[in-house]
C-alpha cells in the first residue's frame, strides 16, 4: 500500500486540518473546475494548490513521484484528444496530411488536460496526509456516519496489504500443483481469474473471521458507541474551507477577467 | 458435536480437549454467543442464567487468528475500540487501555503500528482488547495454534502473566496440554461419538484416560516419546538437487541506502545444500532466516537472485540442462513436489477426488492410471471417505493430509514440505511422520522446513542449519 504511506511531515499545518475539512475543501474546488470547460480556470486553481502543497508537508518531488502514472495517463488524454478532437473552430495550427490541429481543438485539449490534474492534485495530496484512522474518527464525528459503515471499512482496509502477499503465494501454489498457462492467452486468463477466484474465496473467509472478532467485542451491541478520540472542529478547519472557496472563486474571477471563461453548460 | 451435558461453575478454570473437527471451536462460539442460526441445534446453553446471545458483554474470546482480530491500524487505539462499543465514557477509556496493555506486558508505545507486530506481538494485544472489557467468562481458542515457536511461547507466558490469580472463569481449546495444565484446575475431553469422555482434576483425567486423550490426537503429557523412524541402511541413492550459493532478494526491495540499510537485507544469501534420494532432510533456523524462501527456490517455484539450483539427470532427466525455476509446470511438479504452509492455498478442485486427480492428469497420464493413483492416496492417507467432500470443508488435519497428497499424486521424487506438522494434533502429526519416513524409505527425497524439534528428532538423517543473514 504504497500510496497510503504518509508523504510527509504530518504536522504541517494544513496536513494537520481534520479530514472532513480536507474533503469539504477538495469538493469545493473539484465543483468549480468540473463547471469551467476553459483551460485558464484549471490553471489558476492549479498554481494555486501547487503553491500550498509545502503547507501540507509534502514535498514537490514526493508528489512528482506519486503523480507519474497521473501524469502519463493525462498525456496520453491530451494528445488523443488533440488528433481526434472534432472541434473545427479556430485557425489551423498544424495540418500535416490527415492531421489537422486547430487552435479550438488545441484549447479543449490543454483544458481537458488542466481540469484532470487540477481535480486530481487535492486529491492525491489529502489521501497523502489523512491517516484513515483520523478519516473514520471525523466521518463518524462531524457527519454522523455510521459507525458500523466507517469503522468497518477501516477494519477490512488492514486486510488488504495481506492480498497481494496471498496473491504471489496462489500463483506460486499453482505452479507447484503442474498448473501454468505456457504461453497460451485462453489458458492464462483463466488462470488468472482462478487465481483471482480463490483470492476472493479466501478475502471472504478473512473477513467473515474479523467481523465475528469485531462482533464479540460488542461491535453489534446496541449500546451507544463512545469515543476515544474526541475530535474538534475548530476555526482552522472552517478557514480552510472558506479558503477553497476563496481560490475557486479566484480562478473563476481570472478567467472571467481574461475573457476566457466558458461555462459547462 | 452432540449430546454435550456440561456445568461450569463460577471461576472455574476448564481445559476443553477432544477430537480435532470434534465441535470445541463450535462451543466456545456458543458459549460467546456468536452462533449464528445455521446447523442444526439442540439442547440449550445459558451463561449466567441467560441465552449467550443476552449476556454478550459477561464473555470474552481470543482467537488462532491475530492477523484478523485487530480492528484499528495503532495498538491504544485498537484496545480501545471494545471499550468504544460498549459506551464506555471517553475518560476512563485510556486508563483502562494502559492498564491491560501493562496486564499482559505490551512493552511498545501507544501508537505502534499493529501491522508491524510479530504474530505473538499481536496476539497478546489482541488479549489485551479482550481483558480490557474485563470478561467474567475468557474463552480462548487455540490462541497460540496460528503462532511459529518464538511467538507461542511468548503468548503461553503472556497467559500465564495475565491469568494467574485472575478470579474469571476460563474455558481454553489447546491441544498440548503440557502448555495448558499450569492455568486450569479441570479437564474436560469430549468424545468424538458425542458425549463427554471425562471430566475432572487434570491429574486424575490424564492418569486414568491418557491413552483414550493421545488416540484423539491430544498430547498428552509424559507420553513415550515417539521411537525414531530410521533410514534402512541402505546407502543415500543419488543425488537430485544441489543448491549453490544461492541467494534471493525480493523484486521491490529497495537498494542499499545509509538510511535504510536494514530494508535491503536480502531473504537469503550464500546457502549450499544439497538432498539425494531416500534422505529426509530437516530446514532449521530462527524466523526471518529463509526458510520459506529456500523452500521455494528449491522447490523451483522463485528463480533465485544469485547462484543456482541444479537438478541432476537422475531427476530432472532431458530437462536437466535448464534450472527447475524454467521448467514447464507440469514437467515440475512431476519430479519436485513442494507443499505449502497453508493448504488452502493450493486446493483447485471441489471435490478431494478431483483434487488429488488433477497433477496425474495435467501430466498425461492414462484415466486407469489416474484412478489407480487416486485410490492409493485415498486409502494411504485416510481419505477415502472424504473423496467427494469441498477440500475447503475438512478439519484442519485432514486439510494438511491431502496438501501433503496433492503433492505426492504426480509422484516427484523430490518432496519439499514448509512446517508441516504445525499446528497439528498427534494423530495427523504421527501419521505424517510415518508417511514422510516411509516415502523416505522408499527412495523419495524429502526436505521439511520446521521448527519442530521433535518431529526432526524422529524423522531428520540430516539438519541444515539456517541464519538470518547479514
Amino acid at each position: 500500500m504504497r500510496t497510503l504511506a504518509p508523504l510527509g511531515d504530518t504536522s504541517a499545518p494544513l496536513a494537520r486540518r481534520d479530514p472532513v475539512a480536507k474533503l469539504a475543501a477538495m469538493m469545493v474546488l473539484t465543483i468549480a473546475l468540473l463547471a469551467a470547460v476553459d483551460p485558464v480556470t484549471p490553471a489558476a486553481a492549479l498554481a494555486a494548490e501547487l503553491a500550498l502543497v509545502p503547507l501540507f508537508g509534502v514535498r514537490y518531488r514526493a508528489l512528482l513521484r506519486r503523480s507519474g502514472t497521473l501524469l502519463v495517463s493525462v498525456a496520453g488524454i491530451a494528445v488523443t484528444q488533440l488528433l481526434f478532437g472534432t472541434s473545427d473552430s479556430g485557425p489551423v495550427l498544424l495540418d500535416a496530411g490527415p492531421l489537422v490541429v486547430t487552435a479550438g481543438v488545441a484549447t479543449t485539449a490543454l483544458g481537458l488536460a488542466l481540469r484532470i490534474v487540477a481535480v486530481a492534485l487535492p486529491g492525491l495530496v489529502v489521501v497523502a496526509t489523512t491517516d484513515p484512522t483520523d478519516l473514520a474518527d471525523s466521518l463518524t464525528q462531524h457527519l454522523r456516519v455510521p459507525a458500523r459503515f466507517a469503522i468497518g471499512a477501516l477494519a477490512a482496509f488492514r486486510l488488504v496489504p495481506l492480498l497481494a502477499a496471498e496473491w504471489e503465494l496462489l500463483t506460486l501454489a499453482r505452479r507447484a500443483r503442474g498448473v501454468d498457462a505456457g504461453g497460451n492467452p485462453v489458458a492464462y486468463v483463466r488462470l488468472v481469474v482462478s487465481t483471482a477466484f480463490a483470492l476472493l474465496v479466501g478475502a471472504i473467509r478473512r473477513g467473515t473471521r474479523l467481523a465475528t472478532a469485531m462482533d464479540a467485542r460488542g461491535f453489534d451491541s446496541h449500546v451507544p458507541r463512545s469515543v476515544a478520540r474526541p475530535r474538534r472542529f475548530t476555526a482552522a478547519d472552517a478557514a480552510m474551507i472558506a479558503g477553497a472557496v476563496g481560490i475557486a472563486a479566484a480562478a473563476i474571477g481570472t478567467s472571467v477577467a481574461t475573457g476566457a471563461f466558458r461555462p459547462l453548460m | 458435536m452432540r449430546d454435550v451435558d456440561l456445568d461450569i461453575a463460577h471461576g472455574e478454570r476448564v481445559l476443553l480437549l477432544g477430537p480435532s473437527g470434534g465441535g470445541k471451536s463450535t462451543l466456545l462460539a456458543a458459549l460467546a454467543g456468536l452462533l449464528a442460526d445455521s446447523g442444526e441445534q439442540a439442547g440449550e446453553i445459558t451463561v449466567d442464567g441467560l441465552p449467550p446471545a443476552d449476556a454478550r458483554s459477561r464473555v470474552g474470546i481470543l482467537f488462532q487468528d491475530p492477523e484478523t482480530q485487530l480492528v484499528m491500524r495503532r495498538a491504544g487505539d485498537d484496545v480501545a475500540f471494545g471499550l468504544e462499543n460498549r459506551g464506555v465514557p471517553a475518560e476512563r477509556i485510556w486508563p483502562r487501555v494502559r492498564a491491560a496493555l501493562e496486564r499482559v506486558g505490551f512493552g511498545y508505545p501507544l501508537d505502534r503500528d499493529t501491522a508491524s507486530l510479530s504474530g505473538g506481538e499481536q496476539q497478546r494485544l489482541a488479549l489485551a482488547g479482550v481483558l480490557a472489557l474485563e470478561p467474567s467468562l475468557l474463552l480462548l481458542d487455540e490462541p497460540t495454534a496460528n503462532l511459529d515457536p518464538d511467538g507461542a511461547a511468548l503468548v503461553r507466558q503472556t497467559l500465564d502473566r495475565s491469568l494467574r490469580g485472575d478470579r474469571a472463569t476460563l474455558v481454553l481449546v489447546e491441544h498440548r496440554v503440557a502448555e495448558a495444565l499450569p492455568l486450569v484446575d479441570r479437564v474436560v475431553a469430549l468424545s468424538p461419538g458425542g458425549g463427554v469422555l471425562a471430566d475432572g482434576p487434570p491429574d486424575e483425567v490424564l492418569r486414568r484416560h491418557g491413552d483414550a486423550l493421545a488416540a484423539l490426537g491430544v498430547w498428552v503429557p509424559d507420553a513415550e516419546p515417539v521411537p525414531r523412524r530410521t533410514r534402512p541402511t541402505a546407502p543415500p541413492g543419488p543425488m537430485l538437487l544441489t543448491a549453490r550459493q544461492l541467494g534471493y532478494r525480493y523484486p521491490d526491495s529497495p537498494a542499499p541506502t545509509r538510511s535504510a540499510p536494514e530494508r535491503s537485507a536480502p531473504a537469503l544469501a550464500g546457502v549450499d545444500a544439497e538432498v539425494g534420494a531416500g534422505e529426509a532432510v530437516a530446514v532449521r533456523g530462527p524466523n526471518g532466516a529463509g526458510k520459506s524462501t529456500l523452500a521455494l527456490l528449491l522447490g523451483g517455484l522463485l528463480p533465485p537472485s544469485s547462484g543456482a539450483v541444479v537438478a541432476s539427470t537422475a531427476l530432472a532427466g532431458r530437462y536437466a540442462g535448464r534450472p527447475p525455476h524454467r521448467w514447464r509446470a507440469a514437467v515440475l511438479a512431476e519430479r519436485i513436489g513442494s507443499v505449502f504452509q497453508n493448504p488452502e492455498h493450493q486446493f483447485l478442485a471441489a471435490t478431494v477426488h478431483d483434487e488429488l486427480a488433477l497433477g496425474p492428469r495435467r501430466a498425461g497420464h492414462p484415466a486407469a492410471d489416474v484412478a489407480k493413483t487416486v485410490d492409493d492416496l485415498l486409502e494411504r492417507l485416510h481419505l477415502a471417505h472424504l473423496a467427494e467432500a469441498n477440500p475447503h470443508t475438512l478439519s484442519g488435519g485432514e486439510r494438511r493430509r491431502l496438501s501433503v497428497a496433492t503433492a505426492l499424486a504426480a509422484a516427484p521424487r523430490v518432496v519439499i514440505l514448509d512446517e508441516p506438522t504445525f499446528g497439528q494434533d498427534l494423530r495427523t502429526w504421527t501419521e505424517l511422520l510415518d508417511l514422510l519416513s516411509g516415502l523416505r524409505d522408499d527412495g523419495t527425497a524429502v526436505v521439511a522446513v520446521t521448527h519442530d524439534a521433535d518431529f526432526v528428532a524422529a524423522l531428520a538423517d540430516r539438519c541444515l542449519d539456517l541464519e538470518r543473514p547479514a
